[in-house]
């Protein structure tokens, strides 16, 4: 079986399970956890909407 | 964004008392945490870094093979095998049951191909996570 997904689906899902596993690792409390992972998927999201559109445009 | 994490005077914890938990963990993903009775975390990594192995097979990524060459190309393939085979008990599986993916050209497969490393590089950040706690760094 082979999985198939857009430049999208897989950047999001790395960035989720990223965000993840920051979270767990770098704070001390389950709250600052959850609040620091939300906040580094917000910004890896950030990121892949700012590349994105930096390439179109860069692409003409 | 600086972290600060309570430094004792307490002597240095022995090698004996966070190799055994640092060896697990890179054995198993999560599993040092589990031997530090911090299942719920030990849980969570266990399935990330599970999910996003198994998302990196299922989109064929190929595994890095270490390759010798100009410095760049030296980095790139040593780093990739050692960050793939950081995965653990997962990447020697994989091995053992005969997983075997040429590097092709197409987004699926490059995806897949960082899926695979990228659970590896997940594993060291749990492995340090873990080596922090044996040794009363952090909680």
């Amino acid at each position: 079986m082979k999985l198939s997904l857009t430049h999208f689906e897989a950047t999001l899902i790395f960035a989720l399970f990223i965000s993840v596993v920051l979270g767990i690792v770098t704070k001390k409390t389950d709250k600052e956890r959850m609040t620091y992972g939300l906040s580094c998927f917000g910004r890896f999201i950030a990121t892949i909407f700012g590349l994105a559109w930096l390439m179109k445009l860069g692409h003409g | 964004m600086a972290e600060t994490f309570n430094i004792s005077n307490e002597p240095p914890v022995p090698v004996t008392g966070w190799l055994p938990a640092v060896a697990l963990s890179w054995i198993i993903p999560g599993g040092g945490h589990f031997l530090l009775k911090q299942h719920y975390r030990g849980a969570l990594l266990l399935g990330t870094i599970t999910l996003t192995f198994v998302l990196g097979l299922m989109m064929r990524g190929a595994f890095f093979e270490p390759q010798t060459g100009d410095l760049l190309t030296t980095l790139i393939y040593w780093g990739g095998y050692i960050a793939d085979m950081c995965s653990g008990v997962l990447y020697f599986l994989a091995v053992w049951m005969g997983y075997t993916q040429q590097d092709v050209a197409g987004h699926v497969h490059d995806y897949g191909t960082k899926f695979l490393v990228g659970a590896g590089l997940m594993n060291v950040l749990a492995m340090v996570d873990v080596f922090e706690i044996a040794t009363r760094k952090k909680s």
